[in-house]
């Protein structure tokens, strides 16, 4: 008996060699595999970080003191009348300006861009605080005053790059196997349906690791992300985060008939789970909004790996989350061996 | 025991949705014979094929195989079949292709790649192993989809349109390879709806309107209907609309 179950693991081994022997004779989808993720990763860090940056103001008829005060958090320019920044506001070349007409400052902004004018209610927010006599001491429990967008949702952005990309992937070359008509073939032989499944699922996990590792690595390292967790716990929650998105990939593509179909998935199934993975707060939004934040394991995801790099955590800290990881993987698994019976019954 | 039947196909009714594509179909096939299922695409000669070799359950009726009652995935291992469409991995080489199918049923190793050498060399594709099947031509891909077919030695084969796209010398030989085969004791099911072909079976069903309207050797069907061609017995039972 024991040397039977040892032939049928063999069969899902035979299963992701094959397909590992398939994919190391594409180099090009290797490639884009490998660096697609880091490209769009840069890209998003290169927008969000550059947004951080001073206000340029134009002041008018201000005291030497205060535009001394102002020039610590803006890019100050005099101006002699106010017309001349108005039309400099207009023209979108300052992001406000401030007149002194008497003891207190008038300060107008365009108003349409709500970076723009946090960025500028910030800056006078810092002004009024470092100006008062009883100036508060500010502790953060986690993180810092300097924490920009970008970094606070790189954690969930890399967990939703590393879960976008493995279900395109997975979702995809499942689909060929069935369109190809190789699915039908091998389902002609002894083949279990789970050991369809789990050679799969053993075949991309191989590809789907390496990706991840470059990703992370590239996140913290190339890209300075922050980071004050281990780097093998975050390793493990992105690598169950890619289990299950991989599982999801195969399941979903055996509910489409071809490619066009697969990838109308994404914006009903991949794009909410971004939504509602934390990157927004969910504590005012409906009911039905929390719940299905519930639902998808993205939001596992998100939570542990901000836990680990933002705040520390270590991996027992974020068992829970990654128990619910592994727990869709492996539904979303035995769900993919009961669809597959749409093509064999036994 | 040369007359034990191997393949047994009673009241077998298949049904997908509303539409029924067989009904009231009873054959059977003995050890070592060639049986023809004859018809137009689209008479549901692959619905039956696909229930012989255990990927689909019959609506109605049942299909036995080795004494075995279908689908059974014990069975599956004694059948070899080859699809109507090349099933075949086209960024792999052949080599690699037949290796990947032998595991499937078990073989490794050494064994595995004596195997796929002679495959490859019964289906004269010897000299192309190591070529991508993209780059191989429709009846290379034929010929290689049978080598796979018989990769595991099995008792049954199973062949589903076999010599479509093929051109007529290379049709020759693989008929001469089907009779070798079942001189070795293999009992063949092939369907085809070229009617010259239909001459080297040892029997022939006629599939028509969803089932079977005449069973014989080709001679009977020849014999009973008056004509001198199977073709012609297949429009002369077409026809009787039986």
């Amino acid at each position: 008996m024991e040397g039977k179950e040892c032939e049928k693991s063999m069969r899902a081994l035979s299963i992701a060699k094959r397909l590992i022997k398939q994919l190391r004779g594409d180099k090009r989808s290797i490639a884009l595999m490998f660096v697609a993720p880091v490209f769009v990763m840069y890209l998003l860090s290169a927008i969000l970080t550059s947004a951080t940056t001073k206000p340029n103001l134009d002041v008018i008829s201000a005291p030497e003191a205060y535009i001394e005060k102002l020039q610590s958090q803006a890019y100050v320019s005099k101006v002699d009348n106010e017309d001349i920044a108005l039309k400099a506001l207009k023209d979108k070349k300052i992001d406000a300006y401030i007149v002194f007409s008497d003891v207190t400052p008038k300060i107008t902004l365009e108003g349409v861009d709500p970076s723009i004018t946090s960025l500028v209610m910030n800056m006078m927010n810092k002004l009024s605080l470092s100006s008062t006599t009883q100036k508060p001491e500010i502790k953060f429990l986690h993180g810092s005053i300097d924490m920009g967008v970008f970094d606070s949702t790189a954690p969930i952005l890399m967990g939703f790059f590393i879960f976008f990309f493995v279900f395109l992937i997975a979702g995809v070359s499942f689909l060929r196997e069935r369109i190809s008509g190789t699915l039908d073939r091998i389902l002609a032989t002894p083949l279990k349906r789970w050991e369809i499944v789990l050679g799969y699922f053993l075949g991309f996990g191989l590809f789907v690791s390496i990706q991840t590792i470059i990703l992370q690595a590239f996140s913290i390292y190339g890209l300075k992300i922050p980071m004050i967790g281990s780097f093998w716990a975050v390793l493990i929650i992105n690598l169950a985060l890619a289990a299950g998105s991989l599982a999801l990939g195969t399941l979903l593509s055996a509910f489409a008939s071809n490619e066009f179909q697969l990838f109308q998935f994404i914006p009903i199934v991949i794009v909410p789970q971004i939504m509602f993975s934390g990157i927004f707060d969910l504590r005012n939004a409906p009911n039905w909004a929390k719940i299905l934040s519930k639902i998808f394991p993205m939001t596992y995801g998100a939570d542990a790996l901000k836990n680990v790099m933002l705040r520390g955590k270590n991996i027992l800290e974020v068992k829970f989350d990654l128990l619910m990881l592994i727990g869709y993987a492996i539904l979303f698994l035995i769900l993919n061996t009961i669809a597959l019976k749409k093509y064999r019954k036994v | 025991m040369s007359n034990e039947a191997v393949i047994r196909v009673e009241n077998f009714k298949q049904q997908f949705g509303k539409l029924v594509v067989l009904k009231n179909i009873n054959l059977e096939v003995k050890r070592g014979e060639i049986l023809g299922l004859l018809g137009p695409s689209g008479s549901g000669k692959t619905t039956l094929v696909k229930a012989i070799v255990g990927m689909s359950e019959p609506t109605e009726g049942t299909v036995t195989v080795l004494q075995t009652k279908m689908p059974s995935l014990s069975v599956v291992s004694k059948i070899g079949y080859m699809a109507q469409s090349d099933a075949l991995y086209e960024d792999l080489n052949a080599y690699d292709n037949i290796l990947f199918f032998a595991s499937l049923y078990g073989m490794k190793g050494k064994e595995a790649k004596k195997r796929a050498d002679e495959v490859l060399e019964l289906v004269i594709l010897r000299n192309e192993g190591k070529k991508l099947v993209k780059n191989f031509s429709g009846g290379m891909k034929r010929r290689l989809s049978l080598a796979i077919a018989l990769v595991h030695k099995p008792e049954i084969l199973i062949l589903d349109e076999p010599t479509v796209g093929i051109d007529p010398v290379l049709r020759v030989e693989f008929w001469k390879e089907f009779e070798r085969i079942r001189k070795a004791g293999v009992t063949i099911i092939i369907t085809t709806h070229v009617m010259d072909e239909a001459e080297h079976c040892d029997r022939l069903a006629l599939i028509r309107n969803g089932g079977i309207i005449a069973m014989g050797t080709p001679d009977e069907l020849k014999d009973k209907s008056g004509e001198a061609t199977v073709e012609g017995a297949f429009l002369y039972y077409g026809r009787k609309g039986v």
